[in-house]
């Protein structure tokens, strides 16, 4: 049986059936993520005043990682205007790069998430609070050694720093409380591993349905090269929601 | 070849230019954003509303040229019509929430 509308557009809607079921799914999209921004603003306004941190992540990966999405949304867009002037070598190397791009910002994805993991807040019985990365080859069963700084309270520790400390040595016996910056940490981190966590999923998932249509249904250009980029086409439309969402991912979580 | 093909080559080869200075466009606008959230414009509020209207800008050029929403048939505006609608209303909900005006006190 053959689907109907997959190429041809449907007379009434003018579009062949992908392209309206695609902008049905992100019109989803545009609710999901906006429940979520929606959620973080109320977090964010709730806070008790001074209790919202600034400067947690690292603003020169955010940027970076801004540009490789941009570069990326560039080479979806060329690579289908590549395929609209029949050239197929020049799709496989621009969409090639989309594909490098989706890598490079996962790994300075990983790279951050790593970060915030190895970072721990370390309560000590007498009250001080040290603040650092922990040293694992240092760290040992009766020893924690972080490179960090020393606080006096929770309200020094929101304005973050990107600047090495000092080495700090702590006995174990004397902690009292020890946790790292993953989403359990505090309100913060919590809505930043949501809001980055499904933005990569959609990264991976979108980065997938384009290696798919590159790589091994590739074939499919030389049978029915029309249904070709009309695939690249749609695939291309849920890269660029993608992008559209880290616009503001970036600014929100990074900057303000 | 066709008529209709070299017309479809030459809009194709339009295009291009367009998403290159989108692109360039894009890159500049995340740049300012980092530099404007540096700058002390008076007020917390006014640095978030700054960075968000440039957010907003540079995600109209991706819709717009990228996504091609400037040159879209009815039907897909219908669709996100009814999406900007609901949220537009999710969003005046959330600011409504947190309006204590409303909110009298008693001595």
């Amino acid at each position: 049986m053959e689907i109907p509308y997959a190429v041809k557009p449907r007379p009434d809607t003018g579009l062949y059936n992908a392209k309206v079921g695609i902008w049905l799914f992100l019109a989803s999209e545009v609710m999901l993520f906006g429940a979520l921004f929606s959620s973080y603003i109320l977090l964010r306004v709730g806070a008790p005043e001074g209790t919202w941190p600034h400067h947690w992540l690292n603003v020169s990966l955010g940027f970076c990682n801004t540009l490789v999405l941009i570069a990326s949304s560039m080479t979806v867009v060329l690579s289908w205007a590549a395929l609209k002037m029949g050239k197929f070598n020049v799709y496989k190397i621009t969409q090639g790069i989309t594909l490098l791009c989706a890598l490079i910002f996962l790994c300075i994805k990983s790279y951050e998430y790593r970060d915030k993991f190895h970072h721990y807040e370390i309560t000590l019985k007498d009250g001080r609070i040290a603040d650092g990365h922990i040293q694992p080859a240092e760290t040992t069963t009766n020893t924690v050694v972080i490179e960090g700084r020393w606080v006096k309270s929770h309200a020094d520790l929101m304005e973050g720093t990107q600047a090495p400390g000092e080495k700090i040595e702590i006995e174990r016996k004397d902690i009292a409380e020890m946790g790292n910056y993953g989403p359990w940490h505090n309100t913060y981190t919590a809505i930043y591993f949501t809001l980055t966590g499904l933005h990569a999923l959609h990264v991976i998932g979108g980065a997938f349905v384009i290696f798919m249509i590159w790589g091994p249904l590739a074939g499919v250009y030389k049978t029915d090269p029309e249904r070709y980029i009309n695939r690249v086409e749609v695939s291309g439309l849920f890269w660029h929601f993608v992008d559209l969402v880290w616009i503001f991912l970036f600014p929100v979580l990074y900057l303000l | 070849m066709s008529e209709t093909h070299e017309h479809s080559i030459e809009d194709a080869k339009k295009h291009i230019r367009t998403y290159l200075i989108i692109g360039f466009a894009l890159m500049c606008g995340t740049a300012m954003t980092v530099w404007a959230s540096y700058i002390n414009f008076g007020s917390r509020e006014i640095n978030i509303a700054i960075a968000l209207l440039i957010a907003t800008v540079k995600s109209s050029l991706v819709a717009g040229f990228f996504m091609h929403l400037i040159s879209e048939r009815k039907m897909i505006y219908s669709v996100l019509a009814v999406t900007v609608f609901f949220f537009v209303a999710l969003m005046a909900l959330t600011v409504w929430s947190m309006d204590r005006g409303s909110i009298i006190h008693y001595q």
